[in-house]
């Protein structure tokens, strides 16, 4: 298992090897990237701030319980802290799995399940200013 | 204990325990409180919620914020009425936004 915060660009190709492995018949890859507007206003780069510890514990919890429910050897899980430029990978995700069906799904858990709870928060940087993202529906629970 | 003398030297009562709690704050919640970190001070048997109406004292607009924050204690996740303990890391958590 690999799941990290860097502050450097993801090696896609090292997340991609570390799940590769001789029982899997399929990969699925997950990339975020840096999109270039918000709402259609434009953004010129983005910055992600964390709670680095509980950030990393959470990030692990996560991928234990896919490889746990869907039964996988391999998932790997990456998301960047800093600034970030437009086009950049944010957050990767790659799953292997014997058959297609369990790698799609897990993949899709762990984003959306990351997208939940993890303490992680982006920065929205408009030429005019910057706001921190965050949508009310994302508050974490205790539960 | 029945039956028990009182102490014998006329001491006054002891005041409760103060616990030390330090707190974090993230994102917007550390633009709004102008710091990443305080440590606080508090009577024991302080929840989150007793932390929050003290910090609130200095700045009100935390109160406002409270109902859409999340909180993490030594980094699990809980509930406003969880008790703090001396020596806790309390999170104040805005809504996530990684991916």
């Amino acid at each position: 298992m690999i799941v990290e915060l860097t502050s450097d660009p993801i090696d896609v190709p090292r997340l991609i090897a570390h799940v590769n492995q001789p029982s899997n018949g399929g990969i699925c890859t997950f990339l975020g990237v840096v999109r270039d507007n918000a709402e259609g206003r434009p953004v010129v780069k983005l910055g992600y701030e964390a709670y680095e510890s509980m950030a990393v514990a959470q990030m692990r919890t996560i991928v234990e319980d896919a490889m746990q429910r869907w039964n996988l050897d391999a998932v790997a899980l990456s998301h960047r802290t800093g600034e970030l430029q437009i086009g950049e990978a944010s957050v990767a995700i790659a799953v292997g799995a014997p058959h297609r069906a369990e790698a799609f799904e897990a993949c899709r858990y762990i984003i959306d399940t990351l997208k939940t709870r993890v303490p992680i928060w982006k920065k929205e940087f408009f030429r005019d200013g910057a706001v921190w993202v965050e949508p009310v529906s994302s508050q974490p629970s205790a539960q | 204990m029945a039956g028990s003398k009182p102490p014998p030297s006329a001491s006054p009562p002891v005041a409760p325990a103060a616990i030390s709690v330090r707190v974090l704050f993230f994102a917007s919640l550390a633009d709004l409180m102008g710091e990443r970190r305080r440590n606080l001070n508090l009577p024991a048997g302080s929840t989150i919620a007793d932390a929050l109406r003290d910090m609130a004292t200095d700045v009100p607009d935390l109160a406002v914020r409270a109902p859409h924050v999340s909180f993490a204690v030594n980094e699990a996740f809980v509930t406003a009425d969880a008790p703090l303990s001396d020596g806790d890391e309390l999170a104040l958590i805005p809504p996530v936004s990684g991916g």
